[in-house]
């Protein structure tokens, strides 16, 4: 199958049914906050359900949100190698905070599926596809580095690609399905974090006519009452909610503060990614660095799970009590876990150095030859969410500097 | 490119039981016979009549009712279309839950996966088949199809090594082999019992011995990956190019379509880029520890 007629989603069809626009893709309009809330009531009215960033934990995750106050407002966060900390920031604000340890992937490949069901039939058994459930999403506060994120899984599970078995090439339907459902409200960063290298990954803290949203939101930080956002659309879907909602056009003296803010932003990236290590690091199989690293190395896979590209998986397969019913589940998996290369007569990566640079190597280098991109998008939260923060650009530019 | 690996585009998902990559085909046990203390022959039919389709080399997963799924090579004949063989140990939960079912059982099967032992590319040429162990399992179909087109081919030899004479997989064939007159086999194994007064010896001593033309030849090597770095170097050693040379990986398989990650190796997937590689590609992965 192909991913164009993969499902459509209810709400995708109700917004499609709704009035024609005159909105044009690339048209940029200001809205404020009664507009914020009015595209959250209108997203809900058409059938979709809202996820975005919330407070839970001490930490910005992505979850279920039904209005503007559900956001962390008022929030900025600090992020270093190993540390994470939410802080206050600009009073009334709804997007000064970065990434944090969640992202988008967990609902469009979620870390813990049902792939099917089989029941016995005398004896044989009947394989059935779980009802997929899952609602038209609507992610609000996609990041640029997230987008992109996305766009490379999209690779991985055949979204937006012909199948050819004979060579191997599937899709899977699940992820097709919630994927081409999804709306994407993007924000842009008004900041960027220490950990933050999406420069030095071909991305940009402003996102790019193209890139894949269907709106994208910069927010202008509040002051005297005013709160504003530029608001651009990215695709006819964008457009259609857009002509919905309360706004005004775009002055130029809008479009160049969202500049300068993207100005600003690039210049604070805390981090930066040695140019050529999708070269350098096949070069650099034996090298010494590896055993340093994995002196620190806990093994502990959390890198793998905060990754927003990393897509690993294992399958678990069950029966009731029975044995009449059988289940199998897909679960995210990590390159980091001993089991992961297990082959009758052992694990084929025994020592966590192995195990460091199947995963760095296959982000930094074997992605591009696999999907023909890196598997990198720069957001950083494999540093920040390292128990012992290791950072993947330190050790890249360490190979580098001292490797072949 | 002589050598290009090319898939079956005949084998496009027909195992599969439906639009979903990951559902199994349900098909029947019409036999399970042991080969050998730990190792079992099965044959299966699909349930549904369809034809069975794979190219020599190829591999599908078999999923035991509730208790798993595992990548096991086609050890049959291709030219049988009625019929899937498949050959394993059984060694671990799955393969010992399909060594215990009985004929009528229905088992799922997704597949035919993975590239090919291409024979087409050595037309013309002598072929050597090296196996070690269960290794001539994947081996056999290819070994079956040149047989079949026997007038293809130069010389064809089949030099297989087992631990001991009562580890000798597929026996009663490889003597029907041997009493051909336009094929050479060959057997040793590395320790000989009882009373064996055939060769002992490394696999890799059938090479430097073995009755084919180096420079004519394509060799095709499945084993321990530690016997198939030496057969290789025994191969190039007589004088077979690398790029004539093509082994089997085996590496850690969850969904055989390229979505686990568990078979990556270096920047391959075993399951879509292998099992068959062609040497001269995948030297330098090769000669890497723990990739």
């Amino acid at each position: 199958m192909t991913s164009s007629h993969g499902a459509v989603g209810q709400a995708h069809s109700k917004a499609h049914s709704a009035k024609e626009t005159s909105i044009p893709v690339g048209t940029k309009v200001v809205i404020d906050e009664a507009g914020l809330s009015a595209l959250f009531s209108r997203l809900i009215k058409i059938g979709y359900q809202p996820i975005g960033p919330k407070v839970r934990d001490g930490a910005v995750v992505y979850e279920e949100i039904s209005s503007p106050s559900d956001l962390p407002v008022g929030f900025s966060d600090e992020q270093e190698g190993g540390k994470y900390r939410l802080v206050p920031g600009t009073k009334g604000s709804f997007f000064e905070y970065l990434v944090g340890p969640t992202s988008w992937k967990k609902f469009l490949f979620p870390p813990r599926h049902k792939m099917w069901s089989a029941d016995r039939d005398g004896k044989g058994f009947t394989v059935e596809n779980p009802t997929d459930d899952a609602p038209a999403y609507a992610f609000i506060g996609v990041r640029s580095c997230e987008l992109n994120a996305m766009k490379i899984q999209d690779k991985v599970f055949g979204f937006g690609r012909e199948d050819k078995c004979g060579a191997g090439i599937f899709s899977d339907p699940g992820y097709v399905a919630r994927r081409s459902k999804a709306l994407i409200i993007g924000v842009n960063c008004s900041r960027a974090g220490k950990t933050c290298f999406c420069s030095s990954m071909g991305g940009d803290p402003h996102m790019k006519e193209g890139q894949g949203y269907d709106l994208t939101l910069t927010e202008f930080a509040p002051s005297n009452g005013k709160h504003e956002f530029m608001m651009e659309v990215g695709s006819e879907r964008g457009a259609l909610i857009l002509d919905l909602l309360p706004h005004r056009e775009a002055r130029s003296a809008d479009v160049s503060m969202a500049d300068s803010q993207a100005r600003k932003a690039r210049g604070e990236m805390g981090r930066k990614m040695v140019p050529d290590v999708k070269d350098v690091l096949p070069r650099n199989l034996r090298h010494q660095r590896w055993d340093e690293v994995a002196e620190r190395c806990l093994s502990c896979a959390n890198c793998t799970m905060v990754c927003p590209t990393c897509f690993c998986s294992t399958v678990n397969d069950t029966t009731d009590l029975k044995g009449d019913h059988a289940e199998r589940w897909r679960s995210w998996d990590s390159c980091f876990s001993i089991d992961f290369s297990y082959i009758h007569g052992g694990a084929i990566r025994r020592e966590t150095k192995s195990r460091y640079r199947q995963w760095m190597t296959h982000k930094l280098s074997n992605w591009h030859e696999q999907y023909g991109t890196s598997g990198c998008v720069g957001c950083g939260r494999c540093i920040t969410w390292c128990p012992v923060g290791i950072d993947i650009t330190e050790e890249a530019k360490a190979i580098k500097n001292t490797g072949e | 490119m002589r050598h290009a690996i090319k898939k079956k585009e005949a084998s496009c998902a027909c195992y599969s039981g439906g639009a979903d990559p990951m559902h199994p085909r349900p098909f029947r046990v019409l036999e399970i016979w042991k080969e050998l203390s730990d190792t079992f022959s099965m044959s299966l039919t699909p349930e549904d009549g369809g034809p069975v389709i794979f190219a020599p080399g190829q591999f599908n997963m078999l999923y035991v009712f509730g208790i798993g799924e595992v990548p096991i090579s086609v050890s049959g004949d291709p030219t049988n279309r009625s019929v899937l063989i498949h050959t394993t140990r059984a060694v671990g939960n799955v393969s010992k839950a399909l060594d215990s079912l009985k004929a009528g059982a229905i088992v799922g099967v997704r597949g035919p996966y993975g590239s090919e032992w291409p024979l087409a590319v050595a037309e013309g040429t002598d072929l050597v088949f090296v196996a070690g162990g269960i290794g001539l399992a994947p081996l056999r179909p290819a070994i079956y199809q040149a047989m079949a087109e026997r007038h293809k081919y130069g010389n064809i030899a089949v030099l297989y090594g087992a631990r001991t004479p009562e580890d000798i997989l597929f026996s009663k064939e490889l003597l029907r082999w041997k009493a051909r007159f336009d094929i050479d086999v060959q057997v040793t194994v590395d320790r000989a019992t009882g009373n064996w007064q055939g060769r002992v010896g490394l696999v890799t001593k059938l090479i430097q011995s073995g009755g084919f033309d180096p420079m004519n030849a394509t060799a095709y090597t499945c084993g321990p990956e530690v016997m198939m770095r030496h057969v290789v170097d025994s191969l190039h050693e007589r004088g077979v190019p690398l790029d004539h040379i093509y082994l089997s990986m085996e590496r850690n398989m969850k969904c055989a379509v390229g979505f686990c990650g568990h078979c990556q190796w270096g920047a391959s997937f075993i399951c879509r880029d292998g099992p068959v590689f062609r040497y001269d590609k995948i030297v330098d992965t090769l000669n890497v520890r723990e990739l």
